[in-house]
């Protein structure tokens, strides 16, 4: 084992502390130390978005991330989306409804990618949709689907605000 | 696809960077992380040392400064995209900055790992070529600044010694009202660009130009300014005609023949992108405003 260091980070709001090997990637990380498999790894480089995490918040590649970067830092992967184990929240019972998914390979980086989005821009139109999970390769449930599931999603939210 | 064994450094000031830089062999500066981290983990690149700068204070800032907007290396491409600064003084920069990768990459990607990086088409680097931007670099003796048109040396090779580090980026700026266009050939939204256009126009009270600039992107190692074009246009007015003409000079650019396009089609492809970026600056000239 190479050089390591101690990290501490809070993940889907439980803290965790690790000794890690600084090259290791917070994909790996969250995979394989923490057991949170629900982060996939398609490419390794940064192009399927299927690793797809917030970070603080904000949406990054956990492939391109090391876990030492993500030190005192907050994540949340696809295991932090459900409000509780036999729950789905909004945004993934739109993707049931709307055969969003098929496979599933890519459906943790499309919600994470789309419950960024949808928090930043809440009522979109197909295209901005489109454009916002350009960065997420699906290669079999087709982009329609999943487009229809975002709308759907968006739809939903707003009813959920509102009420 | 793994990254390799390295040793980690995070220092948190610009000196320790420096320090570090030149202390340590075989060493690399991490910024963002969008291009360096995926060769690690195809092991295009073997670094004894990683010098991480995500935790450096003082270089993430965009200010207006000297005539220009002054940004920090470490500014990360999301800050340039949703900026007032940006928006409403460097407009082409906000126009482009959509057309890098995605949002999930411009969360983390930075100004000046884009230029350090230097890909032939990289948006950032056509920017900074198109506005005349400077690059102020740090190293143990002091800054200096080299001009953009000086910066790239070759293929993906910046003009900064083993023991520097970017630091800033001034982009001086253009008076407003000024029209400006950039756009960009991709196979896919986010893809780097065959070939991207940058335009910014100048036109006085009857409707000619007085100032222009032309960048073509993607067509070799480093972005190229048609300064041809660029002197076409002044006196003149700006019209589908002229245009057409002017831009159809672009063909004499030399391109790249690699495996994504034929050196021929990055030549047509400029002689359309530079007028689309042409046209696009001109319908945003007072004069267009007024017209329509």
């Amino acid at each position: 084992m190479g050089e390591t260091r101690k990290i501490a980070l809070t993940v889907n709001g439980t803290r965790h502390e690790a000794d890690v090997e600084v090259r290791l990637t917070l994909a790996d990380f969250l995979r394989h130390t923490l057991g949170l498999t629900g982060t996939h790894l398609g490419c390794e480089h940064g192009v399927c978005g299927a690793c797809t995490i917030l970070l603080d918040g904000l949406t990054a590649r956990s492939c391109l991330t090391l876990a030492v970067q993500a030190d005192s830092c907050s994540i949340t992967t696809v295991e932090g989306l459900a409000p509780g184990p036999d729950k789905l929240n909004p945004l993934q019972e739109a993707f049931r409804d709307n055969h969003g998914l098929q496979c599933g390979f890519c459906t943790p980086g499309m919600l994470i990618t789309l419950t960024e989005f949808l928090r930043d821009n809440p009522n979109p139109t197909e295209q901005e949709v489109r454009i916002a999970i350009s960065g997420n390769l699906c290669r079999c449930t087709g982009y329609q689907g999943i487009v229809a599931a975002a709308l759907d999603a968006a739809k939903r939210l707003q009813g959920v605000t509102s009420a | 696809m793994k990254p390799p064994p390295f040793s980690y450094h995070d220092p948190r000031s610009i000196s320790d960077a420096i320090a570090l830089l030149g202390r340590l062999e075989n060493a690399k500066l991490l910024a963002g992380g969008q291009s360096l981290m995926p060769m690690l983990n195809m092991r295009f690149v073997l670094p004894d040392h990683i010098i991480d700068l995500n935790r450096v204070e003082g270089l993430a800032f965009i200010r207006e400064g000297n005539g220009a907007l002054e940004i920090g290396a470490m500014t990360r491409q999301r800050e340039l995209e949703f900026s007032d600064l940006v928006r409403n003084r460097c407009p082409l920069m906000r126009e482009a900055i959509l057309q890098v990768g995605h949002r999930q990459t411009r969360n983390r990607g930075t100004l000046g790992g884009s230029l350090c990086h230097l890909d032939p088409s990289a948006e950032l680097v056509s920017v900074a070529a198109a506005l005349d931007a400077t690059v102020t670099v740090q190293g143990p003796n002091g800054t200096r600044d080299v001009a953009i048109d000086a910066f790239p040396v070759a293929y993906m090779t910046p003009a900064i010694e083993p023991n520097e580090i970017v630091t800033m980026v001034r982009f001086p700026l253009w008076p407003q009202p000024h029209g400006h266009g950039f756009v960009e050939f991709a196979r896919r939204h986010g893809d780097f660009a065959i070939v991207s256009a940058a335009a910014l126009l100048i036109e006085d009270g009857a409707g000619k130009i007085t100032r222009a600039s032309v960048t073509l992107g993607g067509m070799g190692a480093a972005p190229v300014r048609a300064s041809a074009v660029e002197q076409a246009l002044i006196g003149n007015r700006p019209d589908d005609k002229l245009l057409r003409e002017i831009c159809e000079t672009c063909r004499k650019f030399e391109a790249v023949d690699d495996v994504h396009a034929p050196a021929a089609y990055r030549q047509q492809l400029a002689t359309v992108m530079s007028r689309r970026a042409l046209e696009r600056a001109r319908a945003r000239l007072p004069s267009m405003a007024t017209a329509h």
